[in-house]
């Protein structure tokens, strides 16, 4: 009975942000809003939805979540999902208080603990010792409650040498291990946590998501945001995909995942004509992309053990005696597994004014099942990213083959891609 | 069954919905500020606190060489430098509250833009961290006017006026907080006040009789006498220095115009305030 309570109900939330600059230019236009704002008005009601890639108009207003609905029991451990720009964030800073939502109500049951970022309000000059009272007092813990567990928090974050010097003096990855530990020993009945895992060495981020873990494990209610799909796979049960401000999919975490992932390709699989620019300056822009089977002809899929073929179409508006080209490839979760880069072979492509055509062979080391490959061109001299496209093409590796030396033959798969390796028998 | 829940966080906050339980809830985070206010700022430094005593001791000087000397503002038969370190001692008290508190949104901006605490948390450890460096300046105010008692040049008096000092300091944080609440919240959105508020303390400071007595203003100039009995400051600053003995005077009507004064800004403060700090993020 008491794990099926409802800790958090989201009602009808949105929030909606002005575009442009504040202020409306004269000092009597602010004032008659200054006085409509402080009687709680609105000023204006001029709605457009939340695609980013349009050109705004100044004071233009956006939704940048809109009629989000959705109750957390207690103990569940929920996972947001969503492309940059999707409303995460938005939504993180109402469920954490930090900003009011303009409609709707969120209503929760017990103390929230939200870490939108460890370290806040650290002080570089005071030590150690005095920044972790401080940043678990901001963080909502008592002093009794911070030194029953200091020694824990110093023990954890491995920087007791240091714990009478000044912050300023610790190196980043001690100053995060340390604000990390501080956040780690919260106990509030619902924590709140957004991507603080992709901090410090490896070592520390796996003590961080088995701390997580653990966590999760004492029947606390979390909410986690990342763009780490495993994470996000292993920690939470039930998901919430946003896309444009607005709930895309909620549901149980493995359909989230492929939900966004799919909501990241284009429909289309194997030729892709990009509609939009992705990250980058925009001085070329990848046009279109392309699988190639065997035949010369685009494919959507290709076959185990034969090559991967990518054609790439640069749009280009300046000449550059090198450009480098990459291909990613990753696996349904969006994990990478494979970076293929002309730089890595000393393989020099220039880049015209206009159309470019680029095609690259990666060796097939895939096994079957489904991938996603994202495409970027840069500048070799300046190391500045052109476009990005990410995770854009969807493709399978297939398991049969004309020629039966070369098919899978097996049912089961065990890894995305296996190792290239040579056996023999020594003894 | 009807579910309950512990609080809602909805777009509409009733103006003067004010949850005191929950800012004592965070008691504790308003002292570790008060801390870090007090440590963070002598750190790296060879005197430390004794620069709280500094400042005012060398700006008294000043002023008895300028105001007392060559101005001739402070009153007969009263031991200048007493008087200008009087009126120092607690001009610098409001003006310190004023300053830091009218500052808290736009300097915070990155921990409230994180973590939720009740604000007002802030610039209530802004108002008590400084009222222990005005304390440590009091108690350097009454060593000297304890030495100009037993000296004897000067005739100085004891009176029980002095037991309402509390009062006065009170009055004043209420004032400097009010006053720094509405600015803060206007900063927000409008950075003009910042500049407002750095020569705004200093303009007021002339027109409240810290380096001068009201009397003597009275005398010379009635049109500013009476405009500086406006301000809600004067009546504060005469009674401190009349407690003293070194000049002042003690007016009860005055004192409780003040008060009323304070009370409505402290209480138009937390209006605005309480309107500002659900969305100031997305304007600061």
């Amino acid at each position: 009975m008491m794990n099926k309570d409802v800790v958090i109900k989201v009602e009808n939330l949105g929030k909606q942000y002005r575009l442009g600059e504040i202020g409306s230019g004269t000092f009597a236009g602010e004032l008659v809003r200054f006085i409509r704002n402080i009687r709680g008005k609105q000023t204006d009601d001029l709605i457009t939805d939340n695609d980013r890639t349009v050109q705004a108009k100044k004071g233009d207003i956006v939704w940048a979540a809109k009629d989000i609905n959705f109750e957390v029991k207690r103990g569940e451990v929920l996972g947001i999902i969503g492309k940059n720009g999707a409303g995460k964030s938005t939504l993180l800073k109402m469920l954490s208080r930090v900003t009011a939502p303009s409609v709707g109500s969120i209503k929760v049951k017990g103390r929230i603990a939200s870490l939108l970022e460890v370290g806040t309000g650290f002080h570089p000059d005071l030590t150690g010792r005095e920044n972790i009272f401080l940043n678990g007092a901001i963080l909502g813990m008592t002093k009794n409650e911070i030194r029953s567990k200091f020694d824990e928090i110093v023990d954890f974050s491995g920087v007791a040498r240091y714990i009478d010097t000044p912050v300023k003096r610790y190196s980043s990855g001690m100053y995060v291990r340390l604000a990390f530990a501080v956040a780690a020993h919260l106990e509030p009945e619902i924590l709140i946590v957004d991507e603080v895992l992709a901090v410090g060495d490896i070592e520390f981020q796996r003590k961080c998501l088995g701390k997580m873990k653990d966590v999760s494990g004492e029947g606390r209610t979390v909410i986690f945001v990342s763009h780490n799909m495993g994470a996000v796979k292993s920690l939470c049960q039930t998901g919430i995909v946003m896309k444009n401000g607005t709930m895309d999919f909620a549901g149980n975490i493995n359909d989230c995942v492929s939900r966004y992932l799919k909501i990241n390709t284009t429909e289309n699989e194997g030729d892709v004509v990009v509609e939009k620019k992705g990250t980058g300056t925009g001085e070329a822009l990848i046009k279109r992309i392309q699988l190639i089977n065997e035949d010369n002809n685009t494919a959507e899929s290709v076959l185990y053990k034969s090559p991967i073929k990518i054609r790439i179409f640069v749009e280009s508006s300046i000449e550059i005696p090198k450009a480098s080209l990459d291909v990613k490839i990753s696996d349904k979760d969006g994990s990478i597994l494979f970076h293929a880069l002309n730089i890595y072979h000393n393989q020099a492509l220039p880049l015209q004014i206009g159309e470019n055509i680029f095609e690259t062979e990666i060796d097939n080391q895939l096994l079957p099942g489904g991938f996603l490959a994202s495409v970027g061109v840069h500048n070799a001299a300046t190391y500045y990213t052109m476009d990005y496209q990410e995770n854009i093409m969807a493709f399978e590796v297939i398991k049969a083959a004309i020629n039966a030396a070369e098919s899978y033959p097996y049912e089961w798969v065990v890894a995305p891609a296996m190792a290239k390796s040579d056996w023999k028998k020594i003894k | 069954m009807k579910e309950t829940f512990d609080y809602e966080i909805g777009a509409k906050k009733s103006l003067l919905s004010f949850n005191f339980k929950e800012l004592w809830r965070y008691r504790d985070l308003i002292s570790l500020l008060v801390k870090r206010d007090y440590v963070a700022v002598y750190k790296q430094t060879v005197l430390g606190p004794v620069w709280f005593f500094i400042q005012p001791l060398i700006t008294s000087l000043i002023f008895t060489l300028i105001f007392g000397n060559i101005a001739n503002l402070a009153p007969e038969g009263k031991p200048p430098f007493l008087f200008f370190l009087c009126g120092q001692t607690f001009w610098n008290y409001f003006a310190s509250c004023l300053t830091a508190t009218s500052n808290t949104f736009v300097a915070n901006a990155s921990v409230f833009g994180k973590v939720y605490f009740p604000r007002l948390a802030v610039p209530i450890s802004v108002v008590i961290s400084n009222l222990l460096k005005f304390s440590l300046q009091f108690l350097m105010l009454i060593l000297v006017w304890i030495y100009y008692y037993f000296d004897g040049t000067y005739n100085i008096q004891v009176n029980l006026s002095l037991l309402l000092i509390p009062f006065y300091l009170l009055l004043m944080a209420i004032m400097g907080l009010g006053a720094g609440l509405v600015i803060s919240s206007l900063t927000t959105r409008y950075r003009d006040f910042t500049f407002l508020v750095g020569f705004g303390v200093q303009l007021l400071m002339w027109a409240t009789p810290v380096v001068y007595h009201l009397e003597t203003l009275k005398t010379k100039s009635l049109l500013g006498y009476q405009f500086v009995k406006i301000n809600p400051m004067t009546s504060i600053m005469e009674a401190a220095k009349y407690g003293f003995d070194c000049g002042g005077s003690f007016n009860p009507i005055l004192l409780t115009y003040s008060a009323v004064f304070a009370g409505l800004l402290m209480l138009f403060g937390i209006v605005i305030f309480n309107r500002v700090e659900k969305t100031f993020m997305d304007t600061v």
